[in-house]
């Protein structure tokens, strides 16, 4: 089951086109990563999601059903990498009008203010006006506002910029539990390392085309270059290391990386160290990172335009 | 609906609480009170004035009648010497009248601690020129009675229209003067206090978080309703504010106290005791004269439909200025030079107020809100019939509304764009594409 199906959507504006025939699928439940360089189109495709742009064409399906935006955005729940808040407001008083602009009632509202507030430890900041905060403060009231009404989908636009480490993983935390419980989460990032610890579906998008998208694993298998590191415990004469099934990339002390040739198995490179009787410590396949996967595609887009 | 309504509570209430606004609503009443009260209390403060006259010609003897605090008293002294020790003799200021000709009288002083006020320097001055005046005619053989049997006081009254209502050309003149110039003032300060409103959001980077909640157009209209009500409430409590303190003086003082205050104003423009009672006596009868009930409906109306008018297209100027404050000033430009233009005009027609310029004026949308209101007071249907009334206000409805129409399209694309100067062409654009 899909939360969310985009189908062809397209966004041109006057000098170019900022999305341009995308289509893919989020599944319940997951968290989604949509990834691109700056300029890609995210913030554009973000916008059409939460019903502030309309798409030029194509369609998108929100839990099964056309995407309405006046009623549809009562389930989600989106910050944007733009975030902000009414400094002159109180924190209560804020959290409280933006639930209710997402169609709380105001004692709704409140109790779920008392909840969120205990949970992150800012009931004594109910009272402050937002510009007295600081900024991972305001941060933290910002992303408690966006999931008060427990939205079907929430949308993070670079969730964790400005957080210290500790609330980045309060926040970190609450994303995994709002995904166990069925919450649908769109994450946008650079920060590719925060993407594989997060996410486990993700999409990559460039000048307005999607590039790829898949689960993390699948596309890490997708992506690898055979290589494997390993580890000897003495140092083999450069005969000992002549064989057609893989070529040394690398070698630091007793330490390799090698890559898997053609038509050989994985198995070959461990039985010409045991056949050259060379024992072996560790044996380990190396695969791409999101982030190396995410700069050769890019600039292999970029290279075909 | 309903979100329209939770922002424009939101928008009114954190108006309405501010320190800014309940000082400004406070203290602008007090202030109108005070300047028309503290010039009576000042006068009929019950400071009576002994004045000692030091009349060397001995002339004036008997001509110089004591009136209301005032007492005068003759002495035979020298002025030099008394110059110095009224005080201490119970006066509070020496006239000293100098030997004179009756032809050509000298300089009058008239010694005293402080600044002498207004009141009594023309009291003085009109009793020596009486007792002067009278001498010289007993002088040239002119009877004084027969004098004033010939003199005469002519009053024009004015009946306007068909059913001859009294009317006065200036109190109309005073009438849309000022609200002419309080719509225009309206519009220029809630029209800037809408487009901060919307600076404020789009700096604060809350505008995208409100818009995945709420339409933009739904923002930009609960903002301006809600700003149009602090503008009412502020009225509101301005007028209830003025009339309660007014009764409240009246109770306190009397009705003569209040009419004296009148008489003062009134005097500092005649000069003249008597006319300056004529004029209060005239001013309340043409002011009873006057429709308010009418003339209140029509500047609540022009008032709300220019506000509208204006505030759609200061919200859309918000929208485009970036972090650069010289933008604020450079695009409200185009903005406020009708509501500039429309001030000139108004001028010109509360003087002439049937003029084509005034016509025209009070049917086109960007400036009937201030020249009909500055041609209304003249009278409806005499001055401004009754289908000028209706076109102009059916034009300034159908105006907000193409302005609102206008504006929202400008804002909702405004409001997101960041770092990146507008031009006019492109706003343009943004106008007539589709959707």
């Amino acid at each position: 089951m899909n939360v969310l199906d985009l189908q062809h959507l397209k966004k041109h504006y006057a000098t170019h086109k900022a999305v341009d025939d995308i289509s893919f699928s989020i599944p319940k439940g997951s968290i989604f990563g949509l990834l691109g360089p700056n300029g890609a189109g995210k913030t554009t495709l973000l916008r059409m999601i939460t019903g502030i742009f309309y798409p030029d064409a194509g369609e998108i399906f929100f839990d099964g059903k056309r995407f309405d935006p006046t009623q549809d955005i009562q389930s989600i729940g989106y910050m944007p990498e733009e975030r902000g808040l009414y400094k002159k407001m109180k924190v209560g008083e804020q959290v409280l009008y933006l639930a209710q602009l997402k169609g709380l009632s105001k004692k709704d509202a409140l109790d779920k203010i008392d909840y969120w507030f205990n949970k992150f430890e800012i009931t004594s900041w109910s009272n402050k006006k937002i510009e007295e905060l600081s900024k991972g403060m305001q941060q933290k009231v910002q992303f408690i506002s966006t999931i008060m009404h427990h939205p079907k989908l929430l949308i993070l636009d670079e969730p964790f910029s400005g957080l210290d480490p500790i609330n980045s993983q309060l926040i970190q935390d609450e994303i995994f539990e709002m995904a166990k419980n069925g919450t649908t989460i769109i994450f946008s990032t650079h920060r590719m390392e925060q993407v594989e610890e997060i996410c486990d579906h993700i999409v990559l998008v460039n000048k307005g085309r999607k590039i790829l998208d898949g689960p993390v694993k699948q596309i890490k298998q997708d992506f690898k270059q055979h290589l494997f590191r390993i580890g000897l415990e003495t140092q083999p004469n450069p005969a000992q290391m002549a064989t057609h099934h893989f070529t040394i990339i690398q070698n630091h002390d007793k330490a390799y990386t090698v890559k898997l040739n053609e038509f050989s198995q994985t198995n070959d490179i461990l039985s010409h160290f045991i056949h050259h009787g060379i024992q072996v410590n560790f044996f380990k396949e190396i695969l791409p990172t999101i982030n190396e996967v995410f700069i050769s595609q890019v600039k292999m887009t970029d290279m075909a335009n | 609906m309903n979100k329209i309504w939770i922002i424009i509570k939101r928008e009114y209430l954190t108006r309405v609480k501010k320190k800014s606004f309940i000082v400004t609503t406070l203290l602008l009443p007090l202030l109108f009170v005070a300047m028309l009260v503290v010039p009576v209390l000042i006068m009929s403060g019950g400071d009576s004035e002994k004045v000692a006259v030091v009349d060397e010609s001995q002339f004036f003897e008997g001509k110089l009648a004591d009136e209301g605090e005032t007492h005068y008293k003759f002495v035979q002294a020298n002025i030099d010497t008394l110059k110095n020790t009224y005080t201490k003799l119970g006066y509070t200021g020496v006239l000293h009248i100098p030997k004179m000709d009756i032809n050509r009288p000298p300089s009058i002083i008239y010694y005293s601690k402080g600044q002498m006020n207004i009141i009594l320097k023309s009291n003085m001055e009109k009793k020596v020129e009486a007792a002067i005046e009278d001498k010289r005619m007993e002088l040239a053989g002119i009877d004084k009675a027969k004098l004033e049997g010939i003199r005469v006081n002519v009053d024009i009254v004015n009946l306007a229209g068909k059913e001859e209502k009294k009317g006065s050309a200036g109190l109309a003149y005073g009438i849309g003067y000022g609200a002419g110039f309080l719509i225009y003032i309206i519009l220029l300060v809630f029209g800037t206090v809408v487009m901060r409103g919307v600076m404020e959001e789009k700096m604060n980077r809350i505008a995208e978080v409100m818009i995945s909640s709420v339409k933009p157009f739904q923002l930009m209209m609960g903002k301006i309703i809600g700003i149009a009500f602090v503008g009412l409430t502020q009225f509101l409590i301005w007028i209830v504010l003025i009339v309660g303190l007014y009764t409240l003086l009246i109770m306190l003082f009397g009705p003569e106290a209040t009419d004296a205050a009148m008489k003062s104003n009134a005097m500092a423009n005649s000069g003249n005791n008597a006319a300056a009672e004529e004029a209060v006596k005239q001013m309340m009868g043409v002011m009873e004269g006057v429709n308010w009930t009418f003339i209140i409906f029509c500047f609540l109306f022009y008032f709300l439909g220019g506000y509208l008018f204006y505030a759609a297209l200061f919200a859309a100027v918000g929208s485009l200025v970036n972090e650069d404050p010289n933008d604020a000033q450079s695009l409200t430009f185009p903005v406020t030079i009708p509501v500039i233009f429309s001030i000139f005009i108004m001028i010109a027609s509360v003087r002439n107020p049937n003029s084509s310029l005034a016509v025209w004026g009070s049917m086109i949308p960007f400036s009937s809100p201030i020249v009909m209101m500055a041609r209304i007071p003249y009278g409806v249907p005499g001055t401004v019939p009754y289908w000028q009334l209706g076109l102009s206000m059916a034009l300034l409805i159908a105006g907000f509304i193409g302005t609102t129409w206008v504006a929202a399209k400008i804002y909702r694309t405004g409001i997101l764009l960041y770092g990146k100067k507008v031009t006019l062409k492109e706003v343009a654009k943004w106008v007539v594409r589709k959707n």
